[in-house]
Formats: C-alpha cells, structure tokens, sequence
C-alpha cells in the first residue's frame, strides 16, 4: 500500500535532500582549496533515508551517527552554518573546531554527536534510548550505522541490550556495499541479508530501497510509529550507495575497487533526480516551486560557506582547555 | 542513589546472590530494577550506553568484578567516555563511574590481577582514583558519581575487608588529593592501592630502626596530587614510590620523573622505584612465593635512598601465614 503523499510533504522531502547535496558538493568543489584540514566523508548520493527519515522525527528524539555523518546532522535539523565552520575548524564550529566532520552535534535539536570509530556510536545510541526510557520519556532514538557496523561486536551487545529492556531504538542501516575500499563479499557471507541478521537478534526488522523515496517513507513511518509507539527496538536496512570516494572529495571508481557501471547505474536511479521529476510532472506549478526551493538553499549554502570563510580559528590555547567538565 | 534519582547502578553480577562481593547487597530491592540491574556480558556495549545514558541525565555507576575483562571496554572507554566532552567543544559531560576490582593471589594469575592504572591515568579526560582506606572508598566513591565526568576506580580487592572508621551518611573526599597518613622527616613514601598497607608496615619496621618515613597514600591517579607530594620530597630529600602496577610506564615512574624534574635540587638520593615486575602474575602458589613487593621491598628501597650501609633488620611477619591471601578472612576462590 503507498500513502498518498502531498505536494507539500515532497517539496520539503525534496528540499532536505537537495540541501544535503549541494551542500556536500559545495565541500567536494572547495576541498582542494585545502582549507578544509579534516578527514571528510561525503555522503552524496546517501540524501534519500536522512531526509524521509526526517519528515518522521521531531527535534526532541535522539540522534547519533557515523564518520558519514553531514547529511544524518542537517536532516535532523543541524545548523548549517555551525557544521561548515567545522570543517573549516573555526571557533563558531559545531564543536567549537574539537572534532571536525567526524565529530558533529547540535544539542537544539538532540543531534547527539557522531563517532569517527566504526560501530562506537551505537552502544551510547541506546544509552540515550535507556536514560528516555528511564525518564518515562516517548522520544525515540535513531541510531544510523553503516554495513561495516554490524560487523563489530559493539553492534550485537547494544541491540541485544535494546531488546531486553525494549527500548525505543531505531537502528538505520544505510547498506552501500564498501567498508571503505572493502566490498561486502570479503567482509560477510554470501546471501547474507543484514535485516535478517538484525531480526535473528531480537529487533524487528525491514529491508527498504534507499533509492525509491516511496518505499522508504512506506518502511520508516511503519518502522517509526512501531517504535514511539513501544513496540520494542526496530531495524531499517537501507540499500544506498556513495557516489565520491570513501574519504574524500573525488570520485574513485578508476582505483580498481568497484566498476564505473556500478556507479553509473546508481546514478541513474538517482533519488533526487526521481523526486524532481515527480514533482514537476505532477504538481502545478511544480518547476517554480522546484526553483523556489533550490534558490533558497543554494543561498543558505553559499551564505554558510561565507560565515566559515569569515569565522577565526579558536585561540591556540583554548586547545589546552575542556579536558574536563570540572577540572580538580 | 537516595540523594539523586538519576544515579543508575549495574555491572554483571549486581543482583546476584553474591552482589558483587557484597558490595550492591539489597539495593535492587531498594531503588528498583530500573535503576539497579545485572547486563549482559557485554563490557564494551555496556560502557558505551552507560556514556550514552550519562550524556543524557543519567549519573551511573558501573561495575566490573575483574579490571581485567573490562579491557574489552577500551574503545568506549578511551575513544567515547574520555573524549565526549572535549571532542564536542564542552557542550556535554559525561558523569559515569567504572568500579573495576583487581584480584591477587589465590591463583589468580595472569588474566585476574592487572593493576593498570597506568593505562587509564595515561588518558587525558579520564580522573582515575585509587581508595585505599574504608572511609575513602565510601567518600571518594560517593565523589566520582557526583563528578560531572567519567571516573575509573580500581579497588583492590584484598582491600575489601579493610576495617576503618566510615562517616555515616552523606560522606564525600575529594578526587585528585593524596592524604599524608603518617608524617615523617627521613623519606618519603608515596604508595598506592594494596601497597599502602604494606607501606604502613615498612614503617613500623623502618620507625624500630630509627627511621622516620611519610607515608602518603596517592589515592588518585589522574590527577596526580603533586603539591602534596613535592612538599613533602622538599621536606624530606628522598623518594620511594610503591605501586602495585608492572614497573615499566608506571604511575611510580611517572611521580619519580615528574618529581626529579620539578625537585630535582630537594633530592638527595636517586629516587627508588617499587612495583611488580614486568611479567604476568603467575597462577601457581609456589611460583607467587616472591612474586609480589611487599613491606621488605619497601624497607630496602629506603634503605638505598638513605644509602645505609648496614640492613634494615625486617622481622619474619607474624601477621601473614600464607603469601597469597591477604589474611583469614580470604577463602578464595576470587
């Protein structure tokens, strides 16, 4: 079954995508300028399960992510602007230039943090589910983590502790096939489906298609509702895949780890692109609306660029400081 | 738990018959098994959400039965608990408490009895405490859940059954202080952990011989209370430092390298070093015969600081019949 989905409700889908993508190939076009001194792993072509997961979520439920964490960051609601300045390692960074894209937070909008660790921002994921729980609190937490995640212990033991305590957990799996330059047959067996695994667990367990904006509002409202409304922990694997370099801003498909085809052919399923074209089709006056939109962002994104730009590094010494929340 | 209902409180073994060496006796019953439960055998996965819980308003207090397992925690520990509040430009703090017990003797070998203290005082964002004494454990413990970041406490577990007079109520000591247990003139002796209690005995010995020791219980190990220390080696001219971690790398290597630098001109002798040796503890009784440093070691050390020329004459003790248990009262079997 396909609920029907508004107008409205596909521009602001369109618009959290679209935000995701310009802003992620504004950091592509402008990394080799060099003044973004960090590991940076782009999360284009992995807009479409943030931003439908978005539109399910308040700014009161958790969130926590990965070393691919921008677009997890700005589809919860992160501040553009603070993200960038980051990057940029500038005092007006979201973490005041302590942690770089790999380590992100906006508290306004219970954006947890990002971990650069594989598998090390589940375990606190569900602490932030348990210290809800123990608040009698129905806010829920998403937990995104990537196929290389459930390859670490740290993921078996936090969802076995979710489902114990029934915890309002929402694990996302975006699936793209690589662990950095590693594809998923060296690191799991044949036919292995993650969603199955996730099941055997204890989780309840979906399979979408990252790709098709539809299905993958389908599976995470069901998954969602599920989970606020106490059905215990849920799993969404997502299949999605990553246009760019694992780190970096460059494409990479000429190293040898993975076929120009396959790419290709992901990009010709292109979410955004999907989405565009149905809503131009099928709303009246879809194309303007569709300008509207993209104008509007690609001002915040270049005005955000312009805030970093404009920001100061932190004083060198305020690196010797906040150690400790109280120091002895 | 009764003065803060965020306080959480679990680990393996929390609820079960034996609490955790008695230690969490009844307080499941009392605050609720919200609040107070046993956890899968997950160390690392445990760690991490007791970060999580903390970051969001929880104060938890974790337990480990053997420091050594909790080894599988370290990337919680070091890369989320030390790091969450620095790494996010101090917007959050991180408020948990990681009782791990160390086991010596009775076979516990080489896997039941690691002293690292060295490892975790080694992380900058982490206060690492070492109570020695009843009130201590009661007062620093009572401390670290309420310190608004991340504590390890390694508890000895033959000192579980130390007597001492303990403050009723709400009693709270200060973490990062040392305490001077016995003032003296002619050394001072900064230990740690068990080796407090032999560092007491040396002095007995050491006060028959005519000599004056300080003893100064270390109590934390990151930080360290170097005011404390340095005033008393200005003092006294000589340092001997006990600490129940492998030698190389030590917490006594570092009190030793930071005190020679900054007292360098106050000392007298070179200063000396008492720790285990850089070897697992064996399991077998005959092979921990002299395996452990103890009040004798602690007498030589200061006698080499002192550059005596004749021996401290050290009594066979009376006190301790069996090397490997730390009195009657420990019947194994860990």
């Amino acid at each position: 079954m396909v609920y029907p989905v508004d107008a409205a409700t596909s521009l602001d889908l369109y618009e959290c995508m679209y935000l995701i993508r310009v802003t992620e190939e504004m950091i592509a076009s402008r990394y080799s300028e060099g003044q973004m001194r960090c590991p940076t792993h782009l999360s284009i072509g992995q807009e479409a399960v943030p931003a439908v997961l978005s539109q399910f979520i308040t700014t009161n439920d958790y969130a926590v992510s990965t070393h691919r964490g921008h677009a997890h960051y700005l589809a919860k609601g992160g501040n553009l602007p603070a993200m960038i300045a980051e990057i940029y390692g500038k005092e007006t960074g979201c973490s005041k230039g302590k942690g770089g894209s790999m380590h992100l937070i906006d508290l306004s909008v219970n954006f947890m943090g990002t971990s650069a660790i594989v598998g090390n921002s589940i375990p606190i994921g569900v602490g932030l589910g348990l210290r809800a729980q123990l608040a009698k609190s129905d806010q829920i937490t998403v937990i995104y983590l990537g196929d290389g995640a459930v390859e670490e212990g740290a993921f078996y033991e936090a969802a076995n502790f979710a489902v114990i305590r029934g915890l309002r957990i929402l694990f996302v799996c975006e699936n793209n096939l690589y662990s950095v330059y590693s594809p998923l047959d060296c690191r799991q067996p044949p036919n292995r489906k993650i969603a199955d695994l996730a099941r055997a667990i204890g989780l309840k367990s979906y399979w979408t298609n990252g790709y098709n904006t539809e299905e993958c509002r389908e599976t995470l409202k069901v998954a969602v509702e599920d989970v606020r409304s106490g059905g215990g922990p849920a799993f969404v694997e997502a299949a999605t895949y990553r246009y760019r370099e694992h780190c970096g801003p460059n494409y990479d498909n000429d190293i040898g780890y993975r076929l120009v085809d396959e790419c290709e052919y992901w990009q010709s399923l292109d979410p955004l692109i999907s989405l565009r074209s149905s809503i131009t089709e099928t709303t009246q006056n879809g194309l303007e609306l569709i300008a509207e939109v993209e104008e509007r962002v690609n001002r915040e994104v270049s005005s955000a660029f312009q805030f970093a730009l404009s920001s100061n590094f932190p004083d060198p010494q305020k690196a010797f400081e906040g150690v400790y929340s109280k120091s002895l | 738990m009764m003065a803060d209902d965020a306080v959480i409180c679990y680990g393996l073994g929390t609820t079960d018959p034996r609490a955790i060496f008695g230690t969490t006796s009844g307080l499941a019953d009392r605050f609720g098994s919200d609040r107070v439960f046993d956890m899968p055998t997950s160390e690392n996965a445990m760690t991490g959400i007791g970060v999580g819980a903390a970051i969001a308003g929880s104060k938890v207090l974790m337990t480990h039965q053997r420091l050594d397992f909790f080894l599988l925690a370290m990337d919680q520990l070091v890369n989320s608990a030390a790091k969450w509040h620095y790494m996010f430009g101090s917007q959050t703090n991180v408020p948990i408490t990681i009782r791990l017990i160390v086991g010596r003797g009775w076979g516990q070998g080489p896997t039941h009895s690691q002293n690292l203290q060295a490892w975790f005082a080694h992380t900058p964002g982490l206060k690492v405490i070492i109570p020695t004494s009843a009130a201590d454990a009661k007062g620093m413990l009572f401390e670290a859940i309420f310190d608004p970041d991340p504590v390890v406490m390694i508890e000895h577990r033959w000192l579980h059954n130390s007597i001492g007079n303990v403050p009723s109520g709400r009693h709270s000591t200060p973490l990062g202080k040392a305490k001077i247990i016995k003032e003296g003139r002619d050394v001072t002796v900064v230990a740690l952990s068990y080796l407090v209690v032999e560092a007491l005995r040396a002095e007995s010995i050491l006060s028959a011989n005519g000599i004056s020791a300080e003893i100064i219980d270390l109590r934390s190990a990151n930080p360290i209370d170097w005011p404390t220390i340095q005033n008393s080696v200005r003092k006294t001219g000589r340092l001997v430092v006990a600490d129940t971690g492998f030698k190389t790398c030590s917490i006594a290597s570092e009190v030793i390298a930071r005190t020679s630098l900054d007292c360098f001109a106050s000392l007298k002798t070179a200063p000396q070093r008492v720790a285990m040796p850089d070897v697992p503890e064996p399991t077998s009784f005959g092979l921990t015969k002299d395996f452990h440093a103890d009040a004798r070691d602690i007498c030589k050390a200061v006698s080499n600081a002192l550059n005596l020329e004749t021996a401290i004459e050290i009594p066979c003790s009376n006190d301790i019949t069996l090397h490997d248990v730390p009195g009657d009262w420990f019947k194994g079997p860990f």
